[in-house]
Formats: C-alpha cells, sequence, structure tokens
C-alpha cells in the first residue's frame, strides 16, 4: 500500500502513469478482497453456540436433523451474505456520493434515500395490509418504493431550475427532505400502537438477521445493476472531484456521469436499506479509511471501499451477534459505535 | 366498609411476601410512589375527599378500564385511552390520548377525581399532582400485580367486595388450569409476542417476566428464555435453534386474519427444521386480546395455552 501514500498529491488530474494505477489497483484489490474473502468465511463459524464444522458438512445427517448444519446455514450464512452484500453497497455509494457531492462529509443517506425508506418502512408497518395481499414481505418492498420516491423528487428538484444537475439543490433538496420525512415518520408514529412502535424504532437500527436467502437475492439484481454503472464511473468522477468545468473542458459528458452517479449510488442505498434498514456510518468511514490507504484515485477507491464495506460490516455483525449473546444488539449500533468516534479522530489527525 | 381506613398506601398483604425479590421491592415502591403522590395531591382540606370512593375516573390503560367493568364500576368511567375497546360500552365514552400523547386539557377539563395510568408516564403523574388530581398507578403486569391492582382498584371505587370476589374468580379460574396440568410433562416453549409478518425477522421472545410468562408457567410449560428475567427480548433464529423449544406459541392481538393467514404464518417456521416444536407440529398461533391486555381476561388465556401445551 506504500505506492499509495507516495504520489496522493498528484492522483487527482488523473497524472499517474496506466501502469502504476493498475498495479496499485490489482495489489489494493487483492488485499481488501482477501480480507473480506477471510471475514466472511470466518464469520459463520463464530457465534453463541459452539457449532461443529465437521458436523456442518456430514452429509450422513439429515439436513432437518443437523442442528449444527441448521445454524450454519439458516442462522448465520445469510446474515454474513447480507452484510457483505449491505456493506459494499453502502461503501460504494458513500464514495460516489462524496465525488458526486464534492463533499467529504456526504453520505449514501444525504439524499434522503434512507428517509424515503424508512417512510416506506414505517406505513407498511403501521398500516399493515391484509397479510396474504402481497407475496413477498410489505416492509422491504415499502421501504425501496419509499427510497425510490425520495430519489425521484430530490432529482426532479435538482434539475428544475435550469438546464443540467445543480448539485447545490441536489445537497440542500436532500438534507431538506431528510428533515421533512423524518417529520412525516414521526408523524405515521403517532398513530401507530406500542409493538408497532417497537418495530419501527427497531428497523430504523438496521439489521441483518434476514433468515431466509429470498431477500438476499431480491437485492441482489438491483446491487448487481448499480454496481455494473459504477463501473464506468471513476474515472470521470477523479475529473469531477475538481470541477464540472474542468471536467467538462476535458471532455467529460458532466450531466450524463452526475445522473449516472446519483441514480446508480441511489439504486445501490436503496436496495441496501431495503435488505438491511438504515445502517450508519458503513458509508462514510470505509471511504475514508480506504483513501487513507490507497489514495483518492476513484479507480482504485470505489472497488476497494466495496470490498472493504463487505468485510466490515460482516465483521460488526458479527460483533453484534455474539457480544451481549444470547440478547442480540442491533448491528447499526455497533458501527456507529466503531464509526462516530473513529471519524471524530479523522477529523481532528487531518489538522 | 369504613372507607377512612382503606388508602392505597396500605402495605402489601403478607400473601406477596413469596413473590421475587424484584417484584416485591415493585410493588413497595408503587405503593410508596402512589402514598406520596395522593399525600402531595390531597392538601389537608381534602384530606376527606381522596378516601371517599371515587366517581369519577379517567383510565388511560385499557386493562384497567376492563378491570372497572369487570367489577361493575364501569359506569364510574368517565373517558378512557385511544386504545380502549373493551367492553363496548367503552365505545360511546370521550377518548384522552394514550401513553405517548395523553390529552391534558381535556382530561383537566372533566374534572376526574382519579386518573389511572401507566407506571412510566412519570411527568403526566407530576402534572396531576400539581392540578390536585389523584392519580392510580398501573404497575408492570405479572399476574399476581393484576390481581392485586384489581383488587386495590376496588377499594378506591367503593367496590371492595365486587373486586375481591372477581379477582378471587380470576385465581379460581387459574388454579383449575393449575390442577389440569399437574404432573403432565412441562415442555420446553418459545413464546413469540411479536414478528415480521411472512419470515423470522425482529422475533420478539418473552423472557422470564411479566403476565404471559406467570400464565405459560400456570399452564404447565416451561419458557425456554425464562432465565432472562425480562417482559421481552429479541431473540434470533440462533438462539431459537440452539434454545430447542418443543413447542412455539404465537400470540397475537385479535385481528381480521383469515384461515389462509394463520396456516401461512404458523408454516413461516418450518424452516427450522431441527426444532423439535416444527418437527412434531408443535406451532400454535393463539389470538385474541387475553392474550395482549393484561386485563381480568388474561385468564382467558391460561387454558388455550394447557390445551395446545397438553394436547389430548
Amino acid at each position: 500500500m506504500t505506492t499509495g501514500t507516495r504520489d496522493r498529491g498528484s492522483e487527482i488530474g488523473g497524472t499517474p502513469t496506466a501502469y502504476s494505477i493498475r498495479r496499485r489497483l490489482i495489489v489494493a484489490t487483492a488485499v481488501f478482497g482477501l480480507l473480506a474473502l477471510v471475514v466472511c468465511l470466518a464469520a459463520p463459524l463464530v457465534g453463541p453456540t459452539p457449532i461443529r464444522l465437521a458436523r456442518v458438512f456430514d452429509r450422513s445427517i439429515p439436513f432437518r436433523d443437523n442442528v449444527d448444519a441448521q445454524i450454519f446455514f439458516i442462522a448465520r450464512l445469510p446474515r454474513a451474505l447480507a452484510g457483505a452484500l449491505v456493506g459494499s453497497a453502502l461503501a460504494a455509494a458513500g464514495v460516489v456520493f462524496q465525488a458526486l457531492l464534492r463533499n467529504p462529509l456526504a453520505t449514501p443517506f444525504t439524499l434522503g434515500v434512507s428517509a424515503g425508506a424508512a417512510l416506506g418502512a414505517i406505513l407498511a408497518i403501521t398500516f399493515p395490509l391484509a397479510l396474504s395481499a402481497l407475496p413477498v414481505p410489505a416492509v422491504p418492498l415499502a421501504s425501496l418504493a419509499g427510497s425510490l420516491f425520495a430519489v425521484g423528487i430530490v432529482y426532479a428538484l435538482a434539475t428544475a431550475r435550469r438546464l443540467g444537475l445543480s448539485t447545490h439543490v441536489l445537497l440542500l433538496a436532500g438534507v431538506t427532505l431528510n428533515a421533512f420525512f423524518s417529520a412525516l415518520i414521526l408523524f405515521v408514529q403517532y398513530f401507530s400502537d406500542q409493538s408497532q412502535t417497537v418495530r419501527t424504532v427497531r428497523w430504523l437500527m438496521g439489521d441483518l438477521d434476514v433468515a431466509t436467502y429470498t431477500p438476499i437475492l431480491a437485492a441482489l439484481p438491483l446491487t448487481i445493476a448499480a454496481f455494473v454503472a459504477f463501473a464506468w464511473l471513476p474515472r470521470s468522477l477523479n475529473l469531477l472531484a475538481v470541477g464540472a468545468d474542468a471536467a467538462a473542458s476535458r471532455g467529460v459528458d458532466v450531466l450524463h456521469t452526475q445522473r449516472l452517479a446519483f441514480f446508480s449510488a441511489s439504486l445501490a442505498t436503496g436496495a441496501a436499506v431495503s435488505l438491511g434498514g438504515p445502517i450508519g456510518f458503513v458509508g462514510i468511514v470505509v471511504p475514508h479509511l480506504v483513501r487513507l490507504l490507497v489514495g483518492a484515485d476513484h479507480r482504485v477507491v470505489l472497488p476497494s471501499s466495496a470490498l472493504f464495506g463487505a468485510g466490515f460490516l460482516v465483521a460488526c455483525d458479527v460483533l453484534a451477534r455474539t457480544l451481549l449473546a444470547p440478547i442480540e444488539l442491533p448491528v447499526g449500533i455497533i458501527t456507529a459505535m466503531i464509526g462516530g468516534p473513529f471519524f471524530l479522530w479523522l477529523l481532528v489527525r487531518s489538522r | 366498609m369504613a372507607a377512612g381506613t382503606e388508602s392505597i398506601g396500605t402495605p402489601a398483604p403478607p400473601k406477596l411476601a413469596r413473590a421475587p425479590h424484584g417484584e416485591r421491592r415493585r410493588v413497595a415502591c408503587l405503593a410508596l410512589a402512589v402514598a406520596c403522590l395522593a399525600a402531595c395531591a390531597s392538601p389537608v382540606p381534602d384530606r376527606g375527599d381522596s378516601s371517599r370512593p371515587v366517581t369519577r375516573i379517567v383510565s388511560l390503560v385499557p386493562a384497567a378500564t376492563e378491570m372497572l367493568f369487570a367489577m361493575g364500576a364501569g359506569l364510574r368511567v368517565i373517558a378512557v385511552s385511544s386504545f380502549d375497546h373493551y367492553p363496548p360500552d367503552v365505545e360511546r365514552l370521550p377518548r384522552v390520548g394514550a401513553l405517548l400523547d395523553p390529552d391534558m386539557e381535556r382530561i383537566i377539563g372533566l374534572r376526574p377525581d382519579l386518573v389511572i395510568v401507566f407506571e412510566g408516564q412519570v411527568e403526566l403523574r407530576e402534572k396531576f399532582g400539581q392540578a390536585r388530581i389523584d392519580v392510580f398507578v398501573y404497575p408492570r403486569p405479572t399476574v399476581s400485580n393484576i390481581l392485586q391492582t384489581m383488587r386495590a382498584l376496588g377499594r378506591r371505587a367503593g367496590m371492595p367486595a365486587e373486586a375481591q370476589r372477581e379477582a378471587s374468580a380470576i385465581e379460581q379460574q387459574l388454579d383449575e388450569v393449575r390442577a389440569s396440568v399437574r404432573g403432565l410433562p412441562v415442555p420446553r416453549t418459545l413464546l413469540v409476542i411479536g414478528r415480521e409478518p411472512g419470515t423470522l425477522r425482529n422475533i420478539y421472545a418473552s423472557g422470564g417476566f411479566g403476565f404471559l410468562d406467570d400464565l405459560l408457567t400456570i399452564a404447565g410449560g416451561a419458557n425456554a428464555f425464562g432465565d432472562l428475567k425480562r417482559e421481552n427480548l429479541q431473540v434470533t433464529t440462533e438462539t431459537i435453534l440452539a434454545a430447542r423449544p418443543d413447542v412455539i406459541i404465537e400470540v397475537v392481538a385479535s385481528q381480521p386474519w383469515r384461515p389462509a393467514d394463520i396456516e401461512r404464518e404458523t408454516h413461516v417456521w418450518d424452516q427450522l427444521g431441527s426444532v423439535p416444536a416444527v418437527r412434531n407440529h408443535r406451532v400454535y398461533l393463539l389470538m385474541g386480546d387475553a392474550f395482549v391486555t393484561p386485563g381480568p381476561r388474561m385468564v382467558q388465556a391460561a387454558p388455550k395455552m394447557a390445551e395446545v401445551l397438553h394436547p389430548r
């Protein structure tokens, strides 16, 4: 990782040679990829109940009798996979939003995506439709719809006044929408009974105990679509980070890039929130930590953050499962406990 | 009854001495708190009034409303909470908010001589103290607290004999359930009180405290998470797989659920095939207010639990 720190100052304009970038990309993805892989493989082995790996994969015991296998495949593996998916989506979306808004404090939740998702989820919790009206659980679906609704509003506002996408309006509209949706959430809360309030609060804390693979499979196509879009972004984001005019003068289709960045990052966030709830700090701590290690070139930062985010969230979820077992801690509390102090340290350190 | 001798601050009856330590302390605290409030709320000239049976009761606690109606003091209830729906008579009464949004102004405007509040509504109690309105605090519900509360409410509402009769009837019915399961095996039971519909996410179970845990014990079941002395706790699929309960009882308030919904929600558990309860098809969804309202109707829950815990 030493090459990253050496030429950090010069790389934003894209000056380093293609060779050095390629080498750094390979080293960074190898290291972060290996880290994520190790964490994801180790996570299902750790938990409040001791299980024996030999028994987990013992085919001679039928699955319905094999408690170890059930704990492994039902209780732990889906959580690790969900954590990896959500963590990488949030971390990558954080990188894209920070570049798009040219603001290091931007998070995947800055533009109101999570508040919209929360509003959707809470409406579904408080005003449940007839249970069997939907083939899938209503809450994730409603939260996805809510996040898309918020994205639509913010985009419409940011493009309303003049040609192009105003990042200032985007930011202000997002922050305002966040506050407005939070107020609506409290308003809806007022009509909910005690058990619904508990569920709402719990949803807002974030949670990865998905218990089946279905919600993961449901979120996967959206996340893949977002990541395919991310693959087009890094070079343009490097230039956008300098400024829209400078990027345009170097041949970047600014509006197209902004639009692609905004919608793909929002899609990744919406999918992640519908799967795990609004898990905070992943989208801001991971990108900053990765930049600290590999420099600011988005061609390296974006894939590295996605991989590191996966490992980070899965590790946090292991803590959530084990710290107070058999009582479960919400993973969002763990990420906040780690992320908050870390981010403050980062602020002080950079002075 | 000599009205002057009755007061809410009377020491707990000796029967409670056998209650677990925390519970006893809670009851003592409650008695102390209510005694203090009663003392603060009624300056010396009003002394006579506060020990006279109350006639204008505002109840923010649905379970307490049910108790008052059950003992025949329903006509003294002048307003209820927004969550009160039983008995049907309450539908004609004004609603003055609930746990989180009590409408202080309307309550005072109704000129009550007693307001029944939840234990957690500390600020509200202070406000009523300032307004010189007596407050009755509804304690955290365990079966013994519920019976105790019923008798105390009866004394305040001037219906001590009726309240006593109702409480004894409940006690007797519970004893009958207890006797009917005596000597039978005691299955390890997971008592689920909340869950995300259609999935096994966000499962809340009853710990070893509260009226549901008490009723489960009476009905001859052993709470799988009884060691954790909490009213509710969140459990994961892993802890359930490890706990291996013999029976899973899921309780829900009455909702217009169709048989298809119940069928589907029961089968949500099928993926945990190694749990004895799932394998032996002993997952039960019990519905009704009796399972969620810690009032006199809770007595109906015990035989229903016993029935599924000990099928014939």
